[in-house]
């Protein structure tokens, strides 16, 4: 199926933190240039531009994709915007990918930012918009809340305690100190988590990923155009799969214990890498990958993911991370980046972070957060998005290969 | 893949200044079910592989715009993504996801539910820069009017010629049943009407409408198995040239210019006029018609005027354009599309152009961009 391979060759990553002072622009510009920089690059080396970008009430900004078209390097060339709500930062590259793949660029800049600083007092006041605004704004609903009452229902389906869904919390803090762009990458406790703040029963305040300002670019090129820069295989990511699905807009119309959407992301992923559905199961799936990215915005949302990823058996997840199966130098590291929770939650550049560690742990340029990888060397990056709704799925393997 | 890309199906709810018995849902709703009729009932469920919606969270009031998205085209589970730029960029996304090998059937849908919103200038405003331009909290329009105002300066273009523009598309879309602002009007009339940004009538604005297009693409090999009427697609771009007052072309329509040199060389096209038969093209404001028919290189600059007055035009926008079946945002491009899809097919009715083979449609993003979307297509 993969006639025309993609590749991804260089990555830019602003520091995820408050940054009031910059413009949405100049964070794309930081990112983009420093990608572009990074592949020895210029703006005229470029076919098109990417951006990703979630919701426009954040910045304020009507029409974000053209708002930040010359900061992410689009000017005068084809850029457009695609979108799936908390889904797009790993979209982002999938549409990358499919400009390439389907012979009509060669080498694409794509630019995933988020600046949620401009909200005040906090950005939970821009969520209440993505509601229905017929049967759900009146009842002033914010994330954390919708959140608690996945989480519930969760634990219960699977009588998961507390303790387990904590400890990838304590992982991923733990994970991101070793992350240049992290936010909170920190040393905590089980205990420390589990008594946090409370926010909305169960979720406390540790459980739960830091609104930040941040951008992170990529570059993509087409096989062809990476022969001819003379760029080796070994610094390159390959895109090996891709998959995306949203679910019906009425999400309180789902059990939200499984992510059904992320399931047939997921499949639809590793089909398209070759797998046959035989092959489609945690044991071999867990061998066929080296590590995962699972979009982490609240601790449980990582185990919920892998689970819908079918790299765990359902309710099997919260075990093994408790266990350590999932640490960074476990049986199969889950979230090696620090994720959402230790690196910091831009929305859309959160999850173009998880796509870049895929970047990062393949070309064997992770530093220290370097997992062990295998002769096929493959991760995986999702993210989620949306009432609940959205799964996007990329898989990379490392330049090893062929 | 060497595959080629056609239109299967088109449906259209609309275009009207409300849409009172529907809501955007349902008018959604009703343009699928049509378009997928029209692609020999195909079923969403189960024979389209990729649902693309073309839409903006200010124009929608909802933040996320893409959550609202899947239930109304059957597209519930399944492979749906937001693109937050005109049906046409949108139609691109379907056609390169095509041309892959990955998917077969792409499903492309944009709305405008234009009577929601209340305060259409401080939407607008909000596209503005926050630190620089929006400060200036004028009407939207301005900009417009400095652009017409330079467009006019630079080409002997005049007020008269048009206002002949404004004249020809609404006397086009009483011919038109999905066009909103038909009417009888003359020269006199046009130039006799309120001036809102000098040197911007009010007159010469599309007004906004309610409205939904979805559009059913597909690869060449499902086209031969079903029993469709294909229009295909033979290039298709878009074109950014700067959201900066301060960086951007002013004079002429630069997005128009990258989007036809990047076309014409594809398709080895030297001279437009003699290869291309039937043309919409984008003329939310009247002047912008013949600013971009001569950034598209089917007029030298400040010649369409007198192609119009001396009763040389080509077939430029039967329909109506945008002046006259309204302003729908991002559906504003598959206005142009479905246009010269029901004329290549011989099913425009009353404002069929006879022998038409080959067909352009041209879209702009509106104030205040510079972005451009431009197709090409032909019977084959």
């Amino acid at each position: 199926m993969k006639k025309n391979r993609v590749g991804m060759v260089s990555v830019g990553m602003t520091k995820f933190n408050r940054r009031a002072k910059e413009t949405a622009k100049e964070l794309c510009y930081y990112s983009s240039k420093m990608a572009l920089d990074n592949a020895g690059l210029t703006r005229k080396d470029i076919d098109g531009v990417i951006i990703g970008s979630a919701p426009d009430a954040f910045d304020g900004v009507h029409q974000k994709h053209e708002y930040l078209t010359d900061g992410s390097g689009g000017m005068n060339l084809p850029s457009t915007r695609g979108y799936v709500g908390g889904g797009t930062g790993v979209f982002s590259p999938i549409q990358g990918w499919y400009q390439i793949a389907s012979g009509m660029f060669d080498t694409i800049l794509v630019t995933t930012e988020e600046k949620m600083s401009t909200v005040q007092p906090s950005a939970q006041a821009a969520f209440l918009t993505i509601f229905d605004n017929l049967i759900e704004r009146p009842l002033g609903p914010n994330l954390i809340w919708i959140f608690a009452l996945e989480m519930q229902r969760y634990m219960k389906k699977h009588n998961i305690p507390k303790e387990h869904i904590a400890s990838v919390s304590v992982k991923n803090k733990l994970n991101a100190i070793d992350h240049p762009a992290n936010m909170l990458g920190r040393k905590h406790t089980l205990e420390e988590v589990l008594e946090a703040e409370i926010m909305a029963d169960p979720v406390r305040l540790l459980d739960v990923s830091p609104v930040a300002d941040g951008s992170v670019s990529f570059v993509m090129m087409s096989e062809k155009k990476i022969k001819e820069n003379g760029i080796s295989y070994d610094d390159v990511a390959w895109v090996d799969g891709v998959g995306w699905n949203v679910d019906t807009t009425l999400w309180n119309n789902r059990d939200l214990y499984y992510p059904k959407y992320v399931e047939k992301a997921a499949k639809q992923a590793y089909r398209m890498a070759g797998l046959k559905d035989g092959e489609i199961n945690p044991t071999s799936l867990r061998k066929w990958l080296d590590f995962a990215e699972p979009y982490d915005p609240f601790n449980y949302k990582e185990l919920h993911h892998l689970e819908g990823l079918q790299l765990f058996e359902k309710g099997g997840a919260a075990k093994a991370a408790f266990e350590g199966i999932t640490a960074r130098d476990g049986d199969f590291p889950v979230t090696p980046s620090g994720g959402l929770l230790g690196v910091g939650n831009p929305i859309a550049a959160a999850a173009g972070m998880k796509s870049a560690e895929l970047f990062f742990q393949l070309t064997g340029s992770a530093g220290k957060r370097q997992v062990e990888l295998n002769e096929n060397p493959r991760g995986l990056a999702q993210a989620w998005g949306d009432l609940m709704q959205v799964g996007t799925v990329l898989i990379m393997k490392g330049g090893r290969v062929e | 893949m060497n595959e080629r890309v056609a239109i299967i199906g088109i449906g259209i709810e609309g275009f009207r200044s409300q849409i009172r018995e529907l809501s955007y849902k349902e008018m959604v709703y009703n343009a699928a079910v049509k378009a997928y009729n029209d692609a020999d009932d195909l079923d969403p469920r189960t024979e389209v592989d990729t649902f693309i919606s073309c839409e903006e969270d200010l124009n929608m009031g909802v933040s996320i715009t893409d959550e609202y998205a899947p239930d109304q085209l059957g597209a519930a589970q399944r492979t749906v993504h937001t693109i937050t730029d005109d049906g046409i960029t949108g139609i691109a996304a379907g056609y390169m996801q095509i041309k892959t090998g990955l998917f077969d059937v792409a499903v492309i849908e944009a709305q405008s539910r234009n009577s929601d919103i209340l305060t259409h200038n401080n939407i607008q405003n909000f596209a503005l820069d926050p630190l620089e331009t929006r400060n200036f909290n004028v009407n939207y329009h301005f900009t417009a009017g400095l652009e017409k105002r330079a467009y006019m300066n630079d080409t002997k273009i005049t007020e008269e010629m048009i206002a002949e523009v404004t004249v020809r598309n609404h006397k086009n879309a009483l011919k038109n049943p999905y066009a909103a602002f038909g009417s009888n009007i003359d020269k006199e009339h046009v130039l006799s009407t309120e001036m809102i940004c000098d040197p911007i009538r009010e007159i010469e604005i599309a007004k906004p409408v309610d409205g939904a297009i979805v559009i059913v693409i597909a690869a060449e090999k499902i086209v031969k198995e079903k029993n469709v009427n294909p229009i295909w697609i033979n290039g298709i771009t878009y074109a950014t040239n700067s959201p900066n007052f301060g960086t951007r072309n002013w004079n002429e329509a630069e997005y128009a210019k990258i989007c036809s040199r990047k076309l014409y060389e594809l398709n080895n096209i030297t001279n437009p006029l003699n290869e291309i038969d039937i043309y919409e093209i984008d003329n939310t404001y009247s002047y912008k018609e013949f600013q971009h028919l001569e950034g598209l290189g089917i007029y030298e600059k400040g010649e369409s005027g007198k192609k119009l007055l001396n009763d040389e035009y080509a077939n430029i926008n039967p329909s109506g354009g945008v002046l006259g079946m309204g302003n729908a945002h991002e559906a504003n491009g598959l206005q142009r599309v479905s246009e010269i899809v029901e004329q290549l097919r011989g099913e425009a009715g009353r404002r069929q152009i006879k022998g038409v083979e080959k067909g352009l449609a041209f879209s702009w993003r509106g104030l205040p961009t510079t972005s451009g979307a431009m197709m090409m297509m032909g019977v084959e």
